[in-house]
């Protein structure tokens, strides 16, 4: 068994070597280079243990040292993410800061992917892994299936993030929003997205309780939606096999239509499905009492797989797709609203009873921020997606404010609240280091998103308006510059609020480095089935 | 006749239908009466979910003993 890995490591380092050596371009040869150096440090790894007694697989306890590596990386990557979106805003507003030294490499157009994948996939991709490592191994009461495929998935993904951020900087990429990274990192992402599902339906299908709880439904959703969405959009030939170009499948509106299929359902099953599993757990687990409505949920589940799927051609409003495919779009994203406000309602009202834990409790006030700020991006949503109101937001900065304030609003705050509720139990700490710290970076957040969120509307809708404004001869009152130096005062408050934002988790990193620091690993035991319901559980009965 | 024709014309009658009777039974067997007692085990999982490293089995009855632990 040893042989065939050290053979199999062997091959990937030659052919590595190879297209470090031959690349076509920059991007593919530094690649090439990564790869085999990784492939040399496993070897090296591999053959160091190689003479030490096998560890006995442990049965008993819960894997949580994968889900301990999901939470440092979600905090690194966070801070990565977010520090390079600060820096493009203020680029935008300040374009001296594409330095010329650092050209192309580090221009506003190679980091904008860089952003937005670090953020969403880097960010969000690895606060996922942990939580839904995490809580399926909860509610599912077993350790998680698979071994150490779990590992693999882990450190596949991180290679996967590493070989899209550093070909978004050489210039690898194929023009899709949020699926930027070419045809040999799209390979990779699906081997790896295989075994998260192999890992994870592993683990359901073993489970010692009778129910799959919801959140593992909207994982499940999350995760075989995620795959379906990238084979489909990333059907693309490569010009050569040493090189990083390829050419997409479909062409013209055919292809644009796929991508936004994509792109809203990345948004719908990442952003939404995903985050909504979090939410299912931590907030019963954090208010320690039930769900408020566990039918609800249900409806939520089927009402929001249902209908998400359809939204993507509001993106595509006035331009080449048929009239028919962008009202379907819309019609779609309107009726959404309706299972995304039942979620936000469900999440908010488990609460009903116990809403001074807002007061006392930094990780519910994350959590009902978070919840706030999904209520309001899904409201935003659908009146954007209607054609009218998209003749004035579309290409402006409103979509931006809209995208920040579900993103640093929903996403961001339920991950804080995730890594807040998760450090202090996996490191066997009796609470976070500092509370205050919590707060401040609370408030920094909260503030940061709304100078965010209010700079993009006026800055949206004020440019909108420029551009359509004509005089009473029908000419165009406004150049393009016009609206963009009318522009800069917003530019650089979206900056600060971003600036902000990036503080607030600055301190949430240092608050769990002092958390961990003398850190002892523990592991806790698989938990036994108690009694259902009644006894011990909830204080108030939910409203079922 | 085209094969898009003919998918649309399936996607827009029948398929639509199909998926259409799958959301309301969803939705019906989530109301189901028979279903609530396995509605609230289902809601009360993460509740019953820890049990702390030192406690051993017998005493994993009692559950959120830990829940004073939280910031």
């Amino acid at each position: 068994m040893a042989a065939v890995k050290y053979i199999a490591l062997g091959l990937v380092m030659l052919a590595a070597a190879y297209a470090a050596d031959q690349g076509r371009d920059i991007a593919f040869r530094i690649h090439g280079l990564l790869i085999f150096l990784v492939a040399l440090g496993l070897m090296i790894w591999e053959l160091r243990r190689s003479d030490a007694p096998r560890p006995v697989p442990v049965q008993g306890d819960y894997k949580d040292d994968v889900v301990r590596a999901g939470v440092i990386a979600t905090a690194f990557w966070g801070m990565a993410g977010l520090a390079v979106g600060v820096l493009i805003a203020f680029q935008l507003a300040f374009p001296v800061l594409n330095f010329e030294w650092a050209q192309p490499f580090a221009n506003f157009g190679r980091l904008r992917p860089l952003h937005t994948s670090a953020v969403i996939f880097a960010f969000g991709g690895n606060a996922l892994l942990a939580g839904s490592f995490y809580i399926v191994q909860r509610t599912s009461r077993v350790r998680l299936f698979g071994g150490n495929l779990v590992w693999f998935v882990f450190w596949g993904y991180q290679l996967f993030i590493v070989l899209a951020a550093t070909g978004y900087l050489l210039g690898a990429t194929q023009s899709k929003e949020y699926a930027e990274p070419e045809w040999y990192v799209d390979l990779w992402l699906t081997i790896v997205w295989v075994c998260y599902l192999l890992v994870f339906l592993g683990t359901i299908i073993r489970r010692k309780e009778r129910h799959i709880y919801v959140a593992n439904w909207f994982f499940l959703a999350f995760i075989l939606t995620i795959a379906l969405l990238h084979v489909v959009n990333n059907l693309a030939v490569p010009v050569s096999i040493w090189g990083s170009k390829s050419v997409q499948l479909f062409a013209g509106v055919q292809d644009a239509m796929t991508q936004w299929w994509y792109g809203h359902n990345a948004v719908g099953f990442f952003l939404t499905a995903g985050f909504l599993g979090l939410m299912y757990y931590f907030v019963p687990k954090q208010a320690n009492r039930p769900v408020y409505s566990y039918k609800l949920s249900i409806v939520h589940f089927w009402a929001l797989i249902f209908l998400y799927i359809w939204a993507g051609p509001h993106h595509l409003h006035y331009t080449a797709l048929p009239d028919w495919a962008s009202t379907l779009g819309m019609v779609f994203s309107v009726v959404l609203w309706m299972p995304s406000w039942a979620g936000m309602m469900n999440g908010l009202m488990t609460l009903n009873g116990a809403w001074d834990k807002i007061r006392t409790d930094p990780i519910i006030r994350f959590l009902v921020a978070s919840l706030a700020f999904y209520g309001m991006a899904t409201f935003e949503g659908p009146m954007m997606s209607i054609r009218a109101v998209n003749s004035l937001s579309h290409y402006t900065d409103w979509t931006v404010g809209h995208v920040h304030s579900g993103a640093l609003g929903w996403n961001g705050m339920i991950i804080f609240a995730m890594i807040y509720f998760l450090t202090p139990r996996l490191w066997n700490r009796g609470a976070m280091y500092s509370t205050a710290a919590m707060n401040w970076h609370f408030w920094l957040a909260m503030i940061g998103i709304v100078l965010y969120a209010a700079s993009m509307w006026v800055t949206g809708i004020m440019e909108g308006l420029m551009w359509r404004e004509v005089d009473d001869q029908g000419f165009l009152v406004n150049s393009f510059a016009d609206t963009v130096s009318a522009k800069y005062p917003m530019y650089v408050v979206r900056g600060l609020g971003g600036l902000m934002y990036l503080t607030g988790a600055g301190i949430m990193c240092w608050n769990m480095w002092m958390t961990i620091r003398g850190y002892r690993p523990v592991t806790q035991a698989v938990a036994q089935m108690t009694a259902p319901a009644g006894a011990g559980a909830a204080p108030a009965t939910p409203a079922e | 006749m085209e094969t898009y024709t003919i998918l649309r014309a399936f996607a827009d009658s029948w398929f639509l239908l199909a998926m259409f009777c799958f959301f309301i039974a969803a939705c019906a067997l989530a109301f189901w009466p028979s279903q609530r007692r396995a509605r609230q085990e289902a809601a009360e999982i993460p509740l019953r979910d820890d049990t702390p490293a030192d406690v051993t089995p017998q005493d994993a009855t009692n559950t959120n003993t830990n829940e004073t632990r939280n910031g």
